[in-house]
């Protein structure tokens, strides 16, 4: 089905959970996953305590994958083993964050090394029942997956008393329906108890509380999971020493957009910069273009102007705290860096855009995407939404009114937290950083004047005074 | 309604995957009702509800919820293209325009609440959707359950020619 030709990796990837991506030769069935030492983790992850585990995932440091990038273990040191109610682990598989696309090729072509991470998750975490919340559009994946499953059961790596532990454990694959909302942790737990995908407010459903069917649940990206196996693997500490303190392991870089070979990237977190990784990996923007803007985390993330500085603090050789100005393409690619210039590593779905586009039309595109995908509890995110894709969408079409990106920054400033859910901030974040950086584009397109305001003299008792009374009738 | 015996099983089977509560079921069920008849008809709706013991509107707003229920047929081929910004920037607001010319789709016909349009001999339909996750090999399009990436405006006519 795929047609895109296979690719060897860049020198400078590190290559952990995309091992086998691409590989010459690999399969996702069982047979090849395990000649090439797959589960060995899992047979040693039973010989261990589950709290050895947990203090293992703690000890790597490992930041989910998903986009919040909340550490992994403290998640985990949620759960209390033994307590009056099951336990529940959920994959989050519904991966629609505009501008990553990571879990979509461990599902299709290693869909094990997922699920050897979820069956040591649920062993630490004392699981016995677990869902892989796979998004719609993915129907060869939960195919893939739902073969997996089985193969893996007819081996004894899951099912009842998996591998002789005396340990029971069940996976199933739910597909969703397309909705975006989905991928909020709480809004997948009510999709998956069969209701609309509304996100609920925390406190007190904090998912690992009050998760699915009110019981504590963890819910962890694809990539996250599949971390769990490599972090067993070498163990906690070792796992740390890759990438930076606080950023550790590595971190799959979906880069789309204007460069010449877009495409999936497993780098140490850190390891790169913006720049070396448009420049490098991708080989540079299209013959002739400057780069112009970066979403660096996913669509939500804040936009950042290829001539921005930024002042950041950096660790000097003595240890003392200096201030250094850095340039777009000196950031490095890791959580606290990214944050540090106030945008966010997010999904890791990076969107370059060269000086061939208008980034009203740009904001405009994603307006409409989160106009589409706003689940509509929240009343500020559910109008406010459908407003800024109706002013952006105005602009283009050549009728904004001059005051159009203060309005448009108005709007976006009342949704972001004032919302159940981070989508609300989604939804402003690309607004708001577009019309700060960008404002002379959105100035030079919306340029009719404002309408005359109503007259003074026109009160609203005065409309209802001219308004044409309708004859009574004695039909509704 | 009349359920065909296989479809019965796949139901139970879905079913046996919640242990905990058969609401769950909703999304797998609609899913394998709209993969048999091609849509969620009304009667599924009132036969799904009384399967899980539920209201009708507890399903019924499932299906107006999620976009990938639709409540009236679609083409035998139903085509999703993807709108989202990657795949917007690598053209796929013409490669919907040379799909919907050259299988004689109308994109307007629905009007502004229907985002499904048929063309005039139902072989095929075209629905614009939002971000499939393969933005990296865009533009990207669905072809009912078959993903196809790298779709240029040349290769869409070999690829339609498939689906026949």
């Amino acid at each position: 089905m795929s047609q895109r030709p296979r690719r060897s990796p860049h020198p400078r990837e590190r290559r952990m959970i995309f091992a086998n991506i691409d590989r010459e030769g690999y399969t996702p069935d069982i047979d090849s996953y395990v000649r090439h030492g797959g589960y060995e983790q899992l047979r040693k992850a039973i010989t261990m305590e589950p709290d050895a585990i947990v203090n293992e995932v703690k000890a790597s440091g490992l930041r989910g994958r998903g986009g919040a990038g909340f550490p992994c273990g403290v998640k985990w040191g949620f759960i209390r083993r033994g307590g009056p109610k099951p336990t529940y682990l959920i994959c989050n598989a519904d991966e629609s964050e505009p501008g990553t696309f990571k879990d979509r090729y461990i599902i299709h072509q290693d869909p094990h090394q997922l699920i050897e991470g979820m069956i040591i998750s649920c062993f630490a975490l004392d699981v016995h029942l677990a869902y892989i919340y796979i998004r719609g559009e993915f129907p060869e994946g939960a195919k893939i997956l739902e073969k997996a499953i089985a193969e893996a059961k007819e081996k004894g790596y899951l099912g009842k008393n998996l591998l002789d532990t005396g340990f029971d454990l069940e996976i199933y694959v739910h597909r969703g329906a397309g909705a975006y909302i989905c991928g909020e942790e709480t809004g997948l737990i009510e999709s998956l108890e069969g209701k609309r995908a509304y996100p609920r407010i925390k406190p007190p459903y904090f998912p690992a509380v009050l998760g699915l069917y009110q019981c504590p649940t963890i819910v962890n990206n694809v990539e996250t999971l599949c971390h769990v196996k490599h972090i067993i693997g070498m163990g906690g500490a070792e796992y740390a020493k890759i990438g930076r303190p606080n950023n550790t392991g590595t971190r799959i870089l979906c880069i789309s957009g204007d460069v010449v070979r877009p495409g999936y990237f497993e780098v140490e977190l850190g390891a790169v910069t913006l720049g070396e990784a448009i420049n490098e990996l991708c080989g540079g923007l299209k013959p002739g273009r400057k780069l112009k803007a970066i979403i660096p985390g996913g669509s939500s993330a804040k936009v950042l102007r290829a001539d921005e500085r930024f002042k950041i603090k950096t660790k000097a050789e003595d240890g003392s705290m200096v201030d250094k100005e850095i340039g777009v393409e000196d950031i490095l690619m890791d959580f606290d860096s990214l944050a540090a210039v106030g945008s966010m590593a997010g999904s890791g779905g990076v969107i370059v855009m060269d000086d061939s586009r208008d980034m009203v039309w740009t904001l405009n595109n994603l307006n409409e995407f989160y106009a589409h995908e706003s689940c509509g509890q929240c009343t500020p995110c559910r109008e406010g939404s459908l407003w800024m894709r109706k002013i952006t969408d105005r602009i283009l079409a050549g009728g904004g009114v001059d005051n159009d990106p203060d309005v448009l920054k108005n709007v976006a400033d009342n949704i972001a937290g004032k919302t159940i859910c981070a989508f609300g901030e989604a939804c402003s974040w690309p607004t708001q950083s577009f019309v700060l950086k960008f404002r002379d584009e959105f100035t030079a397109k919306a340029r009719k004047p404002l309408p005359p305001p109503i007259p003074p003299e026109y009160t609203p008792d005065t409309l209802i005074a001219e308004t044409p009374r309708l004859p009574a009738t004695n039909q509704a | 309604m009349q359920i065909p015996p296989e479809l019965l099983a796949k139901v139970d089977e879905a079913i046996s995957h919640y242990p905990v509560s058969k609401r769950s079921a909703a999304l797998p069920l609609l899913h394998l009702f709209q993969e048999h008849f091609g849509y969620i008809a009304q009667e599924s709706i009132l036969w799904i509800a009384e399967k899980l013991e539920l209201q009708p509107i507890h399903i019924l707003e499932l299906v107006t919820f999620y976009p990938m229920f639709r409540q009236k047929m679609a083409g035998k081929y139903h085509i999703r293209v993807c709108r989202t910004l990657s795949c917007a920037m690598a053209g796929s607001y013409e490669l919907r325009e040379k799909i919907c010319k050259a299988t004689g789709i109308d994109p307007h016909a629905g009007g502004h609440h229907d985002p499904i349009a048929v063309s005039p001999d139902g072989r095929y339909s075209i629905e614009f959707v939002e971000c499939i996750a393969s933005c990296g090999s865009a533009p990207v399009c669905m072809i009912n359950d078959d993903f196809y990436e790298g779709v240029t405006e040349a290769s869409i006519t070999d690829l339609l020619a498939r689906y026949q």
